[in-house]
């Protein structure tokens, strides 16, 4: 599987497991406390602090560490809830049909209908700011892509004579979901579990960006944008550093996910042949 | 041998595949194969899928399918090497002296333009004749082609006449520009037995009357028998053997060839029914789209047990429908269904488990009713488990238990779908039927996408399970020639209803109605000149016309 990997998808591969090892270890790694003032505020860029310090005196690697953290465990635990929403209501719903599918897409339709990043920020600034409400809005709010997707798939998948014979045979419907449609379906899935963590990352950035997505103390990238973004004016790169990292981890693990992608609609005689 | 339009000689092609995580292989598509064709005559090139035969067609038009490349040879038409024409060189050649029939007509036309501009197109841009002349030219050969209307049918869109007509209007397409060789490939192959005898007698009309060579491509030798002066056999890309048709008909020398010519002479003595029939269906009306569209009308017929019952008849003449009924995937408007004895419930959800265990169907397409992620031991073992409980190894024996049963080895129990040919497909699929021991199987029309050799051995399979397993068959067919080796019963079935129904012999003995007339009249035979028999024989003209 690993022996033709385009030079492009391997880097991606890289700095997301990069990132990804980071956020995992970044008690052990960060140099600082992640509250800790250890020097002035907004420091130059030095062997001390080796991306400078931030607003407030504090050491902008470390913020850096623990913000990846932050920010990569709240955007995989909102991916993982949205997966599992979207996944299961969009098989069931192409799976049973009728009055179900029906309910289902038109409230689905509807919580399309209202843009997200606003629909999110009323919800959260009358929610009260925990990270469990965090995750639970923006994992309600992204299943809906989700639903969409894999209702598609399974729709194409139900009328194929496999699902049939299954049916035939007497089969339940969670067999038909679990056991016949969803390995037919996890190829074009994988591809957009990375999309939509990408779309996670971005949507948490933005709230944070805003004020309503992770609360000071903590640090999470989108924040510190924020925190930091008065400093440019006075040719300070502190705001730019974390916004580097959310395009640095989009891009990558976008390549990992277009490769994937290329792959497996190869299969099917699809676009690419990468 | 002035007359030699078409001279390939050692032809040799080969494509690169590209198979997932391993280096890309060169696999040779076409070996050494040469051939030469006259003017005004045709050569039917014969063989199984994968035998090379429309590559090899393609090959006087410079044209090779996606990643095909022809490394070795000589391809001559009218005295010029066409490998050694530049892009400019092949471009004149394509459309103007070689034009090209393909299988499905309503895939290649475009549906967004007249019939008319398309049968014209090459034509003029060849620059062979201006409008005027190229339509009148094609009106022509509407007229030799007997389309109906053959003035007018130009004006129309192709959704608007019928497949058999449609593929008439592209041998129209091929032969305006008075090219000097056509190739046909398999243009009859998607059309109904009482289309396609129609659509040949067309074709080999005009092929005679234009005076130009044509290569004919299909892989049902019966058919070819018909048009063509010279056949070749071919087989995973190599000649096997070449002569004139007559000669290849009589007296095969190659047992290939032999065995081709023999693939319809299976023999089934028939049964005598039973007192009590395991499946009855009495009366049963179904339609699609709320009660609107009537597809069965009426429809009354029995399955004996351990016998097999064949229902005939051509495409929307209900018979995939009536399995859908007697599944339950089709509730029935009216009627019953009763399976020894009891009845069933019309709704799939009402069944009891028993009941769908002895009731067990097998598909066309073998590959689509199979899950690709599966492997073959799941896709047998699951019934076991779901319908006896089975498990673990046990459940492994039972499987390659099966698997012997079909002819296959044990070996094959963790192979994936994809990874098997067309052939074992269609043995594991009914393999999974019959892991649930069932009474009845419907087969719908489970030989129709096979090469002829590979469905032989199928019907042969299953009349062999037959035996052993004592189970029915309700055997849904196009193919009058597979009825005749496999039922008992049969019933024909026209426009939804069952128009002739009765032990074997006595469906096909006379006097006939003109519907079985014109199915029996239909099938071609292994003979040189039935097709005008045929033609001036039957009593009724197709519907498809």
């Amino acid at each position: 599987m690993f022996r033709r990997i385009p030079i492009g998808a391997l880097t991606g591969l890289v700095i997301a497991t990069l990132f990804f090892l980071v956020a995992i270890f970044a008690q052990w790694i960060a140099p600082y406390g992640l509250g800790d003032i250890a020097g002035g505020v907004w420091e130059p860029i030095s062997a001390k602090f080796l991306f400078g310090t931030d607003n407030l005196g504090r050491d902008l690697l470390s913020r850096m560490i623990y913000g990846a953290q932050t920010t990569i465990l709240i955007a995989v635990l909102a991916t993982l809830l949205s997966f599992s929403m979207g996944v299961i209501l969009g098989f069931t719903a192409a799976v049973v049909g009728g009055w179900f599918d029906m309910l289902m897409s038109r409230f689905v339709d509807l919580l399309m209908a209202i843009p997200t990043l606003i629909f999110g920020l009323v919800v959260l600034s009358v929610l009260p700011s925990t990270l469990v409400t965090l995750i639970l809005v923006m994992g309600i709010l992204d299943a809906t892509r989700v639903y969409r997707l894999s209702r598609v798939i399974a729709s194409d998948l139900n009328v194929m004579d496999f699902v049939e014979a299954a049916k035939l045979r007497g089969e339940g419907k969670w067999w038909v979901i679990f056991a016949e449609i969803l390995p037919n379906a996890l190829s074009p899935l994988i591809s957009e579990l990375g999309l939509r963590f990408i779309y996670a990352v971005l949507f948490l950035s933005a709230l944070s960006f805003l004020g309503l997505g992770v609360q000071p103390p903590a640090a999470d990238w989108g924040g510190m944008v924020k925190e930091n973004k008065d400093g440019i004016v006075f040719g300070i790169p502190a705001a730019l550093i974390p916004a580097a990292a959310i395009a640095a981890l989009a891009i990558s693990v976008n390549l990992v996910a277009d490769w994937i992608l290329n792959r497996t609609t190869d299969l099917k005689g699809g676009r690419g042949n990468g | 041998m002035a007359d030699v339009l078409l001279d390939i000689r050692n032809l040799r092609i080969e494509a690169t595949t590209y198979p997932p995580g391993e280096k890309p292989m060169t696999i040779t598509i076409v070996d050494g194969v040469s051939l030469t064709l006259e003017k005004g005559k045709v050569l039917g090139l014969i063989g199984e899928s994968g035998a090379g035969k429309s590559t090899i067609g393609l090959s006087p038009m410079g044209y090779g399918r996606g990643g095909v490349r022809i490394t070795g040879g000589e391809v001559i038409l009218t005295g010029r090497d066409i490998l050694k024409q530049g892009k400019n060189g092949i471009r004149k050649l394509r459309g103007h002296q070689a034009c090209y029939v393909a299988q499905s007509a309503a895939a290649a036309f475009n549906p967004a333009q007249r019939l008319m501009d398309q049968v014209v197109e090459s034509t003029l841009k060849h620059g062979l004749a201006n409008r005027a002349e190229a339509q009148r030219r094609a009106v022509a050969l509407f007229r030799k082609l007997s389309l109906p209307d053959p003035e007018n049918i130009g004006k129309r869109y192709p959704h608007q006449v019928s497949g058999g007509q449609l593929q008439r209007v592209m041998t129209a397409m091929a032969l305006c520009p008075e090219p000097d060789l056509i190739i046909f490939d398999e243009p009859t192959t998607a059309l109904d037995v009482t289309t396609q005898i129609d659509v040949l007698a067309a074709i080999k009309q005009a092929i005679h009357a234009t005076g130009v060579a044509a290569l004919y491509i299909t892989h049902d030798l019966a058919v070819v028998a018909q048009v063509a002066d010279d056949i070749m056999v071919l087989r995973h890309g190599k000649m096997v053997e070449a002569g004139p048709a007559h000669q290849i008909i009589k007296e095969p020398k190659q047992a290939y060839t032999q065995a081709l010519v023999a693939v319809h002479r299976l023999e089934h003595e028939e049964k005598q029914p039973t007192p009590k029939p395991i499946l009855s269906v009495k009366n049963v009306t179904a339609a699609y789209g709320n009660g609107i569209l009537k597809v069965l009308k009426n429809v009354s017929v029995e399955i004996h047990p351990g016998q097999t019952l064949a229902v005939v008849g051509e495409s929307g003449s209900g018979k995939s429908t009536l399995a859908r009924a007697i599944t339950g995937l089709l509730p029935p408007q009216q009627g019953e269904i009763t399976f020894e004895g009891r009845k069933l419930s019309n709704r799939l959800g009402g069944r009891t488990k028993e009941d769908l265990r002895q009731l067990q169907m097998i598909y066309q397409m073998a590959d689509v009713a199979m899950n690709p992620r599966h492997t073959v031991g799941t896709i047998i073992g699951r019934p076991l488990t779901f319908y006896f409980g089975l498990k673990g190894a046990e459940r492994d024996r039972r499987v390659k238990e099966l698997l012997e049963e079909i002819e296959m080895g044990k070996g094959f129990i963790d192979r994936h779908p994809a990874e098997l040919s067309g052939g074992q497909k269609q043995r594991v699929c009914i393999a999974r039927a019959l892991a649930a021991k069932p009474k009845l199987i419907i087969c719908d029309e489970v030989t129709s996408a096979l090469d002829p050799l590979v469905a032989n051995g199928i019907l042969k399979l299953l009349l062999n399970l037959q035996q052993i397993e004592h189970v029915a068959y309700l055997f849904i067919t196009h193919d009058l020639a597979t009825v005749k080796s496999i039922a008992d019963s049969i019933a024909v079935m026209y426009r939804g209803e069952v128009v002739r129904y009765g032990a074997k012999s006595q469906v096909l003995t006379p006097p006939f109605d003109d519907y079985t007339d014109l199915l029996l009249w239909s099938v071609p035979e292994m003979e040189l000149g039935w097709l005008e028999k045929a033609i001036a024989g039957r009593k009724m003209a197709s519907a498809g016309n």
